[in-house]
């Protein structure tokens, strides 16, 4: 059991190893739907859902496959849980907001293989969590994603206007554009408590 | 989707080349960005984090191949999932037993193998219609494709950030190591400039082949 304080688990995730720009998790969405700010943000809440509802979902499993020792089911058990909450949160917002459901496109369904859920996942059972800072280590990744996301974005948006070299469109530039930011993100590094 | 046999692929050079170069998975398609990046700050961790991708990536192809005509439609990309996730597993315990420290280093990111987009797009796209031979020899392919894009990345970063490659040091002792490369930043900028390169060889034939189609034009 760990005894890291609440507060400085959540600063953890969010900033000093935020899970977007400095342990590369996630980087499929984070270049795929930053192209819009609105996008942006709601790509983040999904994620964000999905992140929780399986972090609590992988704690319960984790704690009955112990019980039974069939540890090798791990990862099977976890990515079958994230399928499932990932179609839960699409019925959802297919339900409420078919314009934005549309809007997210292929993006949301691929959620499930976001290397950031799993990720979670397989890093609060390493890191031995309970239940309770689980779910604060969830929502500090969540928050760090959707900040990753909504920065990348917001730079994005100024940048589409911009005169750029031809060669240097597209990915390339995006890719400059998150180093950058990466590297900004190591500032924080004396923040938390370190690599963890 | 065996009612489409017209569909069926026949074993050429080119179902292998095509994995390995023309659609490489990582330069060309943009998937499995997040190992790509994080595990090529050393040759060592990039060549091993490929070799386990591919085997992955091969036998997944093979098994989802030989079961296409019994997984039903409705629930394929669960199967995949599953069938992806066991082979993951067996990497996983194979590499704990071979090298621990190996482990150590690739961390979490050998059982993240099983949310490699790449793996699940051949899964979907090539082996759930094509018969079992061919698959193999595509996700070969992909596979030695995606560990040629992770060691042109593994070797620039170790060179730049540590001076050596494989751990051999190449220069003398004066060397000062370009910290900033085998840090994350330094994946995001390495990967950049491959694409920037890449854009500039397609950009450069481009124009040639219009120089050309000009010249040819004039003349006639």
């Amino acid at each position: 059991m760990q005894s890291e304080s609440l507060p400085l688990i959540f600063l953890n995730a969010a900033l000093v190893n935020n899970f977007v720009l400095a342990m590369f998790l996630g980087i499929c969405p984070f270049l795929g739907v930053s192209a819009k700010k609105e996008t942006a943000w709601n790509m983040g809440l999904a994620t964000l859902f999905v992140m929780l509802v399986s972090s609590a979902s992988a704690y319960g499993i984790n704690w009955l496959l112990t019980t039974l020792e069939l540890e090798f089911l791990r990862l099977i058990c976890y990515i079958a849980v994230i399928a499932s909450a990932v179609q839960l949160v699409e019925m959802f917002i297919k339900k409420t907001s078919p314009a934005l459901f549309r809007s997210l496109g292929i993006f949301l369904p691929l959620i499930t293989t976001n290397c950031a859920v799993l990720g979670l996942a397989l890093f609060q059972t390493s890191k031995e969590y309970d239940l309770v800072q689980s779910l604060v280590y969830a929502l500090g990744v969540g928050a760090g994603f959707m900040l990753a996301l909504m920065l990348m974005a917001g730079l994005r948006e100024k940048l589409a206007l911009a005169r750029v070299p031809s060669v240097s469109q597209g990915a390339a530039l995006s890719l400059m554009l998150a180093g950058l930011l990466s590297l900004a993100f190591m500032g924080f590094a004396g923040l938390g408590g370190g690599h963890g | 989707m065996a009612e489409l046999p017209n569909t069926q692929e026949t074993l050429t050079a080119d179902t292998f080349i095509r994995g390995l170069w023309e659609e490489n998975p990582v330069f060309v398609m943009l998937l499995g960005m997040c190992p790509v990046l994080a595990v090529s700050n050393s040759t060592l961790n990039a060549l091993s984090m490929g070799l386990a991708s591919t085997f992955v990536l091969v036998g997944s192809g093979a098994l989802v191949s030989l079961l296409r005509n019994w997984i039903p439609k409705q629930v394929r990309i669960a199967s995949y999932i599953v069938i992806i996730a066991t082979f993951v597993t067996v990497v996983d315990y194979g590499i704990q037993a071979i090298s621990l420290e190996l482990y150590a280093a690739l961390g979490a990111f050998i059982q993240l193998i099983v949310v490699n987009c790449i793996i699940l797009g051949r899964a979907e796209a090539y082996a759930s219609k094509q018969r079992l031979l061919p698959t193999i020899v595509n996700s070969l392919g992909t596979g030695l494709g995606f560990t040629l894009a992770l060691l042109s990345l593994g070797t620039v970063r170790e060179l730049l950030g540590n001076g050596s490659i494989l751990g051999i040091p190449l220069f003398s002792d004066n060397f000062q190591g370009w910290v900033i490369m085998i840090l994350p930043p330094g994946g995001f900028f390495v990967l950049g400039a491959w694409l920037l390169f890449f854009n500039w060889l397609r950009l450069r034939k481009e124009r040639q082949a219009t120089e050309q189609a000009g010249v040819t034009a004039n003349a006639v």
